[in-house]
């Protein structure tokens, strides 16, 4: 017993198979990418037309700051994607759970909603144009349609989740269907709900860039595009990367409320 | 408040569940519901509380629930039904906002219901920090705080460890002894049913029917761990039931 010249140890076999964060490996990746893309760029190993010097495309950044330009083209953007992905995103939500809780809406909208998931919404923008207007109208409603369909479906799958028990807990003690629904349904169904609009809302950030295509004159969108056109790499850059920031800041934004919503969760 | 079941059947579609079930419960008393699995015993407790319908026969309410009963028929439920994002007093609190009662009452009962429960320290506790004990005595509470006429309790101890299981017997019964209320406890355990039960109705396997009702005239107070009478009639009971319940055990399950 005492002699453990005597056994062979077990070899350990369990373990792996559960990972964990660790914040700086994400921002080791970005860095390294980038100093790579410096070095390629900088060496003439990778050609100036196939991607700019990230230092140029900071530079561009830079001058675009400097100018005062960049919240001139942020602030009209900021205000498409609040009001556009808010009107989406409510309506998104009600819609979801009226699906979730009625079996005639969710019989008559399901199938609707299946069939104008997969629209580009992009190819609806002249439509948009005539119904809304070439002005903020159209911007805010392409938007709004791009983040109600994916809204819709996380909600109302959210709403099929929530544990019946609670729910017959809430009749059993005489709850009104109000209560149930709002005391009950709705913070069941929150996880289901904040993990679809983080997906509605990198939507309604690809969909600001389509909606600033027609008639805008400021806008990141716009400033991509016209960038674009005139193949200015590194003012196309600057622009993407702003972009990339947004969803990000969005993102974290959708993690701090998660963080205080639902810090029930085991 | 009394409860009659007057001739109960059910079947779900060809399936027959339960046959001509008829009761009294009487108010002041604690009823236990045996039987093999699948008998039905859940399936009576919800017929009690209004949470569904049988086919034939009917429940009634004889008399009327005592003054200051918001809920009289109220469930404490096996997997606790806990709101996992309220804290302990919130959730006691769910089941008062409804009848308007907010503010400085709400905390009278709260508090009151917390003491009688032992969880007055974990008043601001989130579900997710407490044991299983813990978790459905704040079910206990939540169920005191409509003073109801009759619990309806559905296998109330049976997620709880054994130890958890005798520690909160004993709290249901100093419960009843400081203040008799009226219940439907079903279980699966002859020796929670013995402990509790003033009558113990034995169902048989499916279609159940009540096969006998028996008695236990020893106090509540008076039941101990390992009492020679109760060993007595929990050694009848398993009689009763231990053909049936194999054969219920050998069944195919298609519900």
């Amino acid at each position: 017993m005492s002699d453990v010249s005597l056994g062979k140890s077990v070899a350990f076999r369990g373990g792996g198979f559960a990972p964990k964060p660790h914040r700086w490996v994400g921002v080791l990746v970005f860095i390294s990418l980038i100093l790579f893309a410096e070095w390629g760029t900088r060496t003439g190993w990778i050609s100036a037309l196939t991607l700019p010097k990230p230092s140029d495309v900071l530079q561009t950044f830079q001058e675009l700051y400097d100018s005062g330009l960049l919240f001139k083209h942020l602030a009209p953007s900021l205000s498409r994607l609040i009001v556009g992905a808010a009107i989406g995103a409510s309506i998104g939500i009600s819609v979801g759970i009226l699906i979730g809780l009625f079996s005639y809406i969710r019989s008559g909208l399901v199938p609707l909603v299946a069939a104008i998931f997969p629209i580009p919404k992009i190819a609806l923008l002249p439509l948009f144009v005539i119904w809304f207007g070439i002005g903020e109208g159209s911007k805010y409603a392409l938007i709004a349609f791009g983040t109600f369909t994916p809204t819709v479906v996380a909600t109302y799958g959210a709403v099929d989740n929530v544990d019946r028990t609670l729910i017959r807990m809430g009749q059993s003690f005489g709850l009104s269907w109000w209560s149930i629904v709002r005391k009950i349904v709705l913070p069941g169904a929150m996880p289901g709900i904040l993990s679809g609009l983080r997906i509605s809302l990198a939507i309604a950030i690809i969909l600001l860039v389509a909606a600033e295509m027609l008639g805008a004159e400021y806008g990141i969108g716009a400033y991509i595009l016209e960038a674009g056109s005139l193949y200015d790499l590194e003012r196309l850059f600057a622009g993407v990367v702003i972009l990339s920031l947004l969803g990000v800041l969005v993102s974290a934004v959708i993690g701090l409320v998660e963080r205080r919503l639902l810090g029930w969760r085991t | 408040m009394d409860i009659r079941l007057d001739g109960i059947s059910h079947s779900y579609d060809t399936f027959e569940v339960m046959r001509d079930i008829s009761l009294d419960i009487s108010s002041g008393q604690i009823v236990c519901i045996v039987g093999p699995s699948g008998c039905g015993k859940s399936t009576l407790l919800r017929f009690i509380g209004g949470l569904e319908r049988p086919q034939s026969g009917q429940v009634l309410q004889l008399g009327d629930p005592p003054e200051g009963c918001l809920n009289p028929l109220t469930y404490i439920f096996q997997d606790f039904a806990l709101l996992p994002w309220r804290s302990v007093s919130g959730n006691v609190s769910l089941v008062l906002e409804d009848h308007g009662i907010k503010g400085s009452a709400a905390r009278k009962i709260i508090e009151d219901v917390l003491a009688r429960t032992k969880l007055s320290d974990f008043a601001k506790a989130l579900p997710k920090q407490l044991s299983g004990g813990m978790k459905q005595r704040v079910a206990i509470a939540r169920a005191l705080a409509v003073n109801p006429a009759v619990m309806l309790m559905d296998e109330p101890l049976s997620a709880l460890d054994s130890q958890t299981r005798e520690l909160l017997m004993d709290d249901l019964i100093d419960l009843w002894t400081r203040q008799p209320f009226t219940a439907v406890y079903v279980t699966h355990n002859l020796a929670e049913a013995v402990r509790l039960g003033h009558r113990v109705v034995v169902l048989s396997r499916r279609p159940g029917r009540i096969r006998e009702i028996v008695e236990i005239e020893k106090p509540l107070n008076q039941r101990e761990f390992g009492d020679p009478d109760l060993d007595k009639a929990q050694k009848h009971l398993w009689q009763l039931m231990r053909d049936e319940a194999r054969a219920a055990d050998a069944e195919l399950i298609n519900v």
